[in-house]
């Protein structure tokens, strides 16, 4: 149930993309199916009555992890992946801005059927 | 680009030094705590950008120009793949090996010390710089872009 | 279905937020919307037990509201006439229809919420993640196992991330360049 809201999120976030006809409105769009996949893959690695995948002084005893830390972690490599995902989704971002700014700049206007008539 | 009014320049210029504080001790604590360099690269560039908000453009590409922030850029990058490398010269074995855990620090015991896990606080530094001021460098060209465009429509 | 209901607040106010973002007219307050999303995307991730993800998405979620509102608030045509043409909506409502369906589908294959794979694995050798966590401080001395994972058993991953970086914003420092003469005027 929790993975079909986050699958609707992705739909809602498709749906601004294909429908909407102001620019800054379909980048928003993309900003929502970014949100919708990184909670969706932090969500896959999610145990019942687990803690965060960081050892402290207690959890480890002459050099071997304790297997209340193992039994009780989620998982690390989704983590992983979302960390980096989240910062490149800031890099496309800016991207994405700084075309809408040039756009703007020489036509004016930020709708898409307006530059589609427009030539040059 | 102008700045702000009297009060939000006095209370900035003290929050932003907090703020750049709090950056490098994420940076520097990540392989103990939540965090690491993306985290804290993120939290630099925000304490230069309420710099910016704050006083105006001009003023923070005085403490940290545009030429300045793409070379940080580069050498945070630069960085990162010098330590990479290092692993082919000392290991032996391959690219991103840990050569500072398994061979100097291999017998002793450095759990949950600042010096400790080899090239990892070296690699979260790189990373925090490159991404600190590459985000800083976006932003600054993003103003600067306004600031002309609206010269010019009103002038 | 009823004890997991912190998620199902969390999501149920993210999707209300991009709902509103998606319809209003005004940008600013899509944009002040998409802000509220966010937000309660990294307070979701806390509460998923993920810390490094939850300051990573606050930080990150400062920077493009800073973006997002450069790009829209000194724009005068902001507003934009809606006349849609209503046989490409309709056909594009069910297609979008048709995709959230056959998705739902797929979830039936995956493992369950609240049993990660490489719990219910039960094969001779040890998942990905069962070595990562067992081995992370005695291979990598670092007590952040997520640290760990992402830059010294994943390095190459981290690498990727900061090439794609380094080129979007190589990207747009070129677009948002401007021609020498026009900056000595």
């Amino acid at each position: 149930m929790l993975f079909s809201l986050c699958f609707l999120l992705f739909v809602i976030g498709l749906y601004c993309v294909l429908v909407k006809k102001n620019m800054v409105k379909i980048v928003l769009g993309i900003v929502i199916m970014e949100y919708a996949v990184n909670v969706f893959l932090i969500m896959l690695g999610y145990r019942i009555g687990g803690e965060a995948p960081i050892l402290t002084a207690g959890d480890v005893s002459a050099g071997v992890v304790s297997d209340s830390f193992l039994s009780t972690s989620v998982d690390p490599l989704p983590q992983a992946l979302v960390l980096t995902a989240i910062v490149i989704s800031l890099g496309t971002l800016a991207l994405m801005i700084s075309i809408c700014v040039r756009v703007y700049e020489k036509y004016g206007t930020f709708d898409i059927t307006q530059i589609r008539r427009l030539k040059g | 680009m102008k700045g702000m009014t009297i009060i939000v320049k006095t209370v900035s210029s003290w929050i932003k030094i907090l703020i750049f504080l709090f950056g490098i001790y994420i940076t520097l604590f990540g392989h103990l705590t939540p965090g690491g360099g993306f985290a804290g690269g993120v939290i630099l560039a925000c304490s230069y950008v309420l710099l910016m908000l704050a006083f105006g453009r001009e003023c923070a590409e005085e403490n940290l120009s545009g030429r300045l922030a793409s070379k940080l850029d580069s050498a945070g990058a630069l960085l990162f793949i010098g330590v990479a490398l290092c692993g082919f010269f000392y290991g032996g074995a391959s690219f991103f090996y840990n050569f500072i855990n398994q061979r100097w620090l291999a017998g002793k015991e450095t759990a949950f010390e600042l010096v400790s896990a080899g090239t990892i606080p070296l690699s979260n530094l790189a990373i925090c710089l490159k991404v600190g001021a590459s985000l800083f460098m976006i932003l600054l060209m993003l103003s600067a872009f306004r600031s002309e465009t609206t010269d010019q429509t009103k002038g | 279905m009823l004890t997991f209901w912190e998620f199902y607040v969390f999501m149920i106010f993210i999707i209300i937020a991009s709902i509103i973002a998606v319809e209003t007219k005004n940008l600013l307050s899509a944009v002040i919307c998409i802000s509220a999303a966010g937000f309660g995307g990294s307070l979701l991730f806390l509460f998923l037990k993920a810390p490094d993800i939850a300051i990573t998405q606050v930080v990150v979620e400062v920077l493009a509201l800073v973006i997002l509102i450069r790009a829209t608030i000194a724009r005068d045509k902001t507003f934009v006439s809606e006349e849609r043409e209503f046989f490409g909506l309709v056909v594009s409502i069910v297609i979008l229809c048709v995709i959230f369906l056959a998705g739902i589908k797929a979830f039936d294959a995956m493992p369950q919420f609240g049993q990660p794979a490489f719990v219910v694995h039960s094969g001779p050798s040890p998942t990905a993640s069962q070595d990562y966590l067992k081995g992370g401080l005695k291979e990598t001395g670092a007590a952040n196992i997520v640290s760990s994972v992402i830059l010294d058993y994943r390095a190459y991953d981290t690498l990727g991330e900061a090439t794609v970086l380094f080129t979007s914003i190589v990207g747009a420092a070129v677009i948002l360049r401007r021609q020498s003469k026009k900056e000595t005027e």
